[in-house]
């Protein structure tokens, strides 16, 4: 029994190696920054709902951010949407797609198909690419056919490569490097703040009720425990006299 | 024609009119006492014993939470994903309901797992447990179905490429495989019609056949009684004054407190996984499908479920035949067939793994382990491990992981198809006359 209880532990490491190649930096996700998520929301209808929409999001439910219903109409809609319908491209898809070549994908769960990390990581590894259609590249979705909407923000980014020859080997090794050739309105620092409160607004709006699901999840844990102690009791209380 | 009068209900208090009432048109008390109340279970249940109770939990709560789903979900190619997404942000409520019942997917074949692992362990699908076993088996194979059939539904990229996959291995079949397939998919592609048809399987057809199962496997089990960790026979020590086994206790109320207590522990973990992590990493809900079914694009990789992949990687791990992928799906189908047999494949004498012999104990730790490692390698593509340097003399696949499935394979079915030799002289140690705890 022992020995087989032993086996099952000492293979459950073995399923947690996985490894992948791309290195992603972590994401600033804070879900109870409000303010960062305001922020997020704001930058996203003003950059991303060009292009991508947001089917599964309803504009209404950025209540949920502390915004009232007032706020979201005077700030976040622009045309003709009414507050209760979901976040649909300002552009004609038709147009997109003979743009890019693809039709920009919803991005109401872009969070959790591709994760926060990625999605942060990405926003911020654009460069200029001459030989590339739109005239940008990126080194988390290589060849993707977005430009940098953000360059403004950013500034140009240009791929800085380096060879290093070993003297004694005879090996080259390429370093590659992400440099800011034309600076943009925004320094690095500020940039990255940027791009997190946009990706922070992308992980709530990719599930609108973690947060409130985290909050349900103590309470159920809270009762439950009070069921277990009382299960338990009863448990002992019936087999004293079980021998 | 004059009724038999049966003897009054007593003890239910103010209910005893309505229920002596019940009993004298319906076996209520003979019910009772038959499966709850005068059941005498062995007393000395382990840790192992909870998990028959804690699946028929969650095939209860799977029940409640995807009749809830079936309120609000559209089974069409153009409407499903988007209604799932509806679900989980218009409904009210509705985010709990849809993680309950992907949670409990997992949360099902855990329990299943680890119930046919207690099985295995203490032998009881020995005489005259064999129908019982026989009836778990098609419980095991009828959730295999149900889960595919399920998986289908929120119409991701992993749903239709898995469906994809799995009904291109029927098409792989020789002779009648393609017809097969295209009966299956009720299209040349998985589509529209396939959706429809795998919603009615999934919420209703298998349903049926799995609660007939389980309440089958019920009585077989009430018929026969129930083994325990020694593998002892408790009927085999009846005390001649009450008629009952010694070492039994009523079911009613020693097991159902007890089982209460399990259920408790259960439902922390499962609220636990719900409430925090519902995506549990990418094993219960996976990122590729919270992309939208695309026919036109294929996920780079595509696993299936946790719960299918010792299988899948059964199903990889064997070389085609004749440019024919039929042999992998034949080895994978009777990784699962294989189970039907092991009653008639053990010739120990002793059931419990407690008074097991080294040869039997080595080949199950063998087996255990086995299948585990096939499960993550049935998640991770076959390159996971690297490929042999070159000229390594490997035949038939450069990959180390690849090997690996097929020793593991090879593993898997040797602690079948032996089991009639390594069991007939295993060293056993004596069972007691009683149960131990």
């Amino acid at each position: 029994m022992k020995k087989l209880l032993a086996i099952f532990l000492l293979a459950i490491p073995a399923v947690a190696f996985a490894q992948h190649g791309l290195q992603l930096e972590r994401a600033p996700i804070d879900l109870h920054d409000k303010a960062s998520l305001q922020r997020g929301a704001a930058i996203f209808v003003n950059h991303c709902l060009n292009c991508h929409s947001a089917s599964a999001m309803r504009y209404a439910r950025l209540q949920d951010l502390g915004l009232t219903e007032q706020q979201i109409k005077d700030n976040l809609l622009f045309t003709t949407e009414k507050i209760g319908d979901t976040m649909a491209a300002s552009q004609d898809v038709k147009i997109s797609k003979a743009a890019f070549g693809v039709v920009p994908p919803d991005l109401s769960l872009a969070a959790r198909s591709r994760s926060a990390d990625w999605l942060y990581t990405y926003l911020r590894s654009f460069y200029r690419d001459p030989k590339s259609k739109t005239g940008w590249n990126n080194t988390v979705f290589p060849n993707v056919a977005m430009p940098n909407v953000l360059w403004e923000y950013q500034g140009e980014q240009v791929m800085q490569v380096s060879e290093r020859r070993d003297e004694n080997t005879g090996d080259v090794t390429e370093t590659h490097r992400l440099v800011i050739e034309r600076p943009g309105s925004l320094d690095r620092g500020r940039y990255d703040q940027y791009v997190g409160d946009l990706v922070n607004y992308l992980v709530y709006m990719g599930e609108p009720a973690q947060t409130s699901r985290k909050m349900w999840g103590v309470v159920a844990l809270f009762v439950l425990s009070f069921f277990f102690l009382l299960a338990l009791l009863l448990k002992h209380e019936y087999w004293k006299d079980v021998r | 024609m004059a009724t038999i009068e049966k003897t009054p209900v007593t003890g239910a208090g103010p209910f005893n009119g309505v229920l002596t009432w019940v009993d004298q048109r319906f076996p209520l008390v003979a019910m009772w006492k038959e499966h709850a109340a005068e059941y005498y279970a062995p007393k000395n249940f382990n840790f192992w014993y909870y998990f028959g109770s804690l699946a028929a939990l969650v095939l209860v709560i799977q029940i409640a939470s995807g009749i809830f789903l079936t309120m609000n979900y559209k089974p069409a190619a153009a409407d499903a994903f988007a209604s799932v997404e509806y679900i989980m942000r218009d409904v009210p409520g509705g985010w709990f309901i849809r993680y309950v019942h992907s949670t409990g997917a997992s949360a099902f074949f855990i329990c299943v797992y680890l119930h046919m692992v207690r099985g295995l362990m203490y032998g009881s699908y020995r005489k005259p447990r064999e129908l019982l076993w026989i009836f778990g088996v098609l419980i095991y194979l009828c959730l295999m179905a149900e889960a595919f059939f399920g998986y289908l539904l929120p119409w991701g990229q992993m749903s239709f490429w898995g469906a994809q996959v799995i009904i291109n291995l029927f098409g792989t079949v020789p002779l009648i495989g393609e017809p097969l397939a295209i009966w299956i998919r009720g299209d040349y592609n998985v589509s529209d019609a396939t959706l429809n048809r795998f919603f009615a399987l999934h919420v209703a057809a298998v349903p049926l056949v799995l609660i007939g199962l389980v309440a089958a496997h019920l009585m077989a089990l009430h018929e026969v009684g129930s083994n325990n960790p020694d593998g002892v026979e408790i009927k085999k020590n009846i005390d001649p004054r009450s008629g009952h086994p010694v070492d039994g206790i009523p079911f009613h109320p020693y097991y159902t407190v007890k089982d209460t207590l399990g259920v408790a522990v259960f439902l922390i973990v499962f609220s636990a996984i719900l409430f925090f992590s519902p995506e549990m990493g990418g094993y219960f809900l996976e990122a590729n499908n919270f992309i939208p079914a695309d026919p036109l694009k294929t996920p780079e990789h595509i696993a299936p479920v946790w719960y299918f992949t010792p299988f899948y990687a059964m199903l990889r791990a064997v070389p085609p035949l004749f440019g024919s992928q039929f042999p992998g799906v034949a080895v994978m189908g009777a990784g699962v067939i294989i189970l039907f047999f092991l009653p008639w494949l053990d010739r120990g004498r002793v059931r419990s793994i407690r008074y097991r012999g080294p040869r039997w104990k080595r080949f199950f730790a063998f087996f255990v382990i086995a299948f585990l490692v096939l499960g993550y390698l049935g998640v991770e593509p076959t390159t996971v491990w690297g490929a042999f340097p070159n000229g390594a003399p490997v035949v038939g696949g450069d990959y180390v992981a690849l090997w690996a499935a097929r020793v593991l394979t090879i593993i898997y079915f040797a602690f079948f198809l032996l089991m009639p030799w390594y069991t007939a002289n295993d060293r056993e140690k004596a069972e007691p006359q009683r149960v131990t705890w």
